[in-house]
């Protein structure tokens, strides 16, 4: 079920991508299994809960998978087309606006913001006594921003428990492998140091995502969901290349794509 | 006449303010001693949030807060409110338009002795660069408790500066504060001074001695530098001979700015500023004078300009 959710979700991403020629296919990818989990199985959002804040919400802090969370919020209902991605006058954005898009509960896009407002919304939750969880969704090349830091540091400070941050660990970013750009690694060592639950799952595998989110919930600290991801995840020519983090599928890649894809092949 | 900082009736208001909204949230980056929030922390720990010396933060966590319908109020220095934060305030609160109060202090080159690094004189020009954000300046402390009340059940981005320097205060106990409009102080003929903020005092005192030479300047405050009462300006540009703005701001992208952009007519208008250049430090009224704000400045620039010798 989340397997053919999350793979109709890769589809989508690419044609996307395609019709905008313009995206992040890459990261996209990479964390899509992780957003498909989170939508359907904990925030489960619906037309009726989109614009309320009596829900969990998630900040998608590593804004250019906008394509990834775009699919989603299409494919539970909340969003009725993607085709005008990234196009004039279109709800959806290059990188999420919460004001144009429904289901996007912050503005992200420039790394490292979307953490610190994943903070303050836990933080408000708690004065609120909601009892609601905040997740939010960072890349490994933007824990190279030091704003994340000053984040890790308040979210501890102040006892969130109910801030669920899961890091999209797929080792590329732009310029090559993150420990050749700027080796922000090891992650663990430092999560924990800044006063967080640390859990290393496979980002891939729905039953770890699933575990890992319910012993998250269980901690009296926020917690990091560490999760191994593979750039690409699902399209082999995509699988691990930092060339195609920012870049469209043509029509012919499109189409060898959506085989793969459609074959259920490279991925089960 | 009562003597009194901006900042301190800031503090002092939001105390009030804090205890009485369960939804306001004060949030600070390790100066509350400084810009005043300490009042409110006082009166509502439990709505005070120290973001620590990580102002980029802070204003994330502010932008979270609004997210989750709180009204946060949230303060540093100028410069490292507007200046450090600048990008974290364009994208998690202008670009959403997010409820976020951003409560400045120490702006300007009053701030003296601490010298140029926390002088800041581009606040205004970062602010009002920033689409939806409202930016204002009161000028008085009963300017700054009226703006603050009217501020707790307005639900838009919004930039307040103030300063370190204690000012006289300027309006009686029932002053109304309008936004969007510039107040009338003085009524006066020939020469109109447009004013913000400390420069309203200063500017007082300018008149009362230029009074004594037979010029009688007329005085406006400017408490919105954004939105701008651009039909006021334009009025006050065709009914006086000159027009002379006077900023504790660079005078590039500041009040200067706003009012030469707003004109409709051709009209020459008369800058009293700092002209492009770092502050340093020493006393408040030495600065004034080198960096040419003292109102021994606007004097002889209002003489200078009118052709009195």
């Amino acid at each position: 079920m989340l397997t053919q959710l999350s793979n109709q979700c890769r589809q989508d991403i690419l044609k996307m991508i395609n019709k905008a020629k313009a995206g992040h296919p890459g990261g996209s990818l990479s964390c899509i299994d992780i957003l498909t989990y989170l939508y359907t199985k904990e925030i489960k959002l619906t037309k009726e809960n989109v614009s309320s804040i009596n829900r969990d919400r998630l900040v998608l802090s590593k804004g250019h998978a906008a394509p990834a969370l775009y699919a989603i919020l299409h494919n539970i209902g909340i969003i009725d087309s993607y085709e005008t991605f990234r196009q004039i006058n279109s709800d959806l954005q290059g990188h999420p606006n919460m004001n144009d898009t429904p289901g996007v509960d912050m503005s992200t896009g420039s790394l490292g913001q979307g953490i610190s407002c994943a903070v303050g919304m836990a933080i408000g939750n708690k004065i609120l006594e909601n009892g609601h969880k905040v997740y939010a969704l960072l890349g490994d090349g933007e824990c190279e921003e030091g704003q994340v830091y000053e984040a890790l540091m308040a979210a501890s400070h102040y006892q969130l428990n109910n801030l669920i941050a899961i890091l999209d660990y797929n080792g590329l970013q732009i310029d090559g492998a993150i420990g050749d750009v700027m080796n922000p690694a090891p992650f663990k060592d430092k999560f924990i140091a800044f006063g967080w639950t640390v859990i290393e799952i496979n980002g891939h595998d729905f039953q770890e995502i699933k575990d890992a989110v319910q012993l998250a919930k269980t901690s009296e600290k926020p917690t990091m969901i560490i999760a191994h991801t593979v750039k690409g995840k699902g399209v082999s020519f995509m699988e691990n290349k930092a060339g195609w983090h920012g870049k469209a599928p043509s029509d012919e890649e499109l189409e060898k794509a959506l085989k793969e894809l459609q074959g259920g092949c490279n991925y089960e | 006449m009562s003597n009194m900082a901006t900042r301190e009736a800031y503090g002092l208001a939001l105390a009030r303010i804090v205890k009485e909204n369960d939804d306001v949230v004060v949030l600070d980056a390790d100066l509350s001693p400084a810009t005043k929030t300490c009042y409110a922390k006082e009166a509502r720990p439990d709505r005070f949030i120290n973001a620590g010396i990580a102002e980029s933060n802070m204003v994330g966590m502010a932008a979270g807060m609004a997210a989750s319908h709180m009204k946060p109020f949230a303060s540093s220095f100028a410069m490292f409110l507007a200046g450090r934060a600048f990008e974290q305030i364009r994208n998690s609160i202008a670009y959403p338009h997010l409820n976020v109060k951003l409560c400045a202090t120490h702006a300007g080159i009053t701030v003296g002795e601490d010298g140029a690094t926390h002088q800041c004189n581009e606040d205004l020009a970062l602010m009002r660069a920033l689409p939806g954000m409202t930016v204002l300046q009161p000028c008085d402390a009963v300017e700054t408790r009226e703006m603050l009340n009217y501020l707790v059940n307005y639900n838009h981005p919004c930039y307040v500066r103030m300063s370190r320097l204690g000012v006289d205060s300027i309006y009686d106990e029932n002053y109304k504060f309008e936004l969007g409009k510039i107040s009338t102080i003085i009524q006066g003929k020939s020469i109109a001074f447009i004013a913000s903020g400390i420069m309203v005092s200063e500017a007082l005192i300018a008149i009362e001695q230029l009074n004594q030479e037979g010029i009688y300047p007329s005085l406006y405050n400017v408490h919105t530098i954004k939105p701008i009462d651009q039909d006021k300006i334009n009025s006050i540009a065709k009914s006086y001979d000159y027009v002379m703005t006077l900023e504790e701001h660079n005078v590039i992208g500041g009040l200067f700015s706003a009012v030469v952009e707003a004109l409709k007519i051709p009209k020459i208008i008369y800058p009293i500023g700092i002209k492009d250049t770092f502050g340093e430090s020493g006393t408040p009224e030495a600065l004034m004078k080198k960096y040419e704000i003292h109102y021994t400045n606007i004097i002889d620039y209002t003489k200078e300009i009118m052709g009195h010798e």
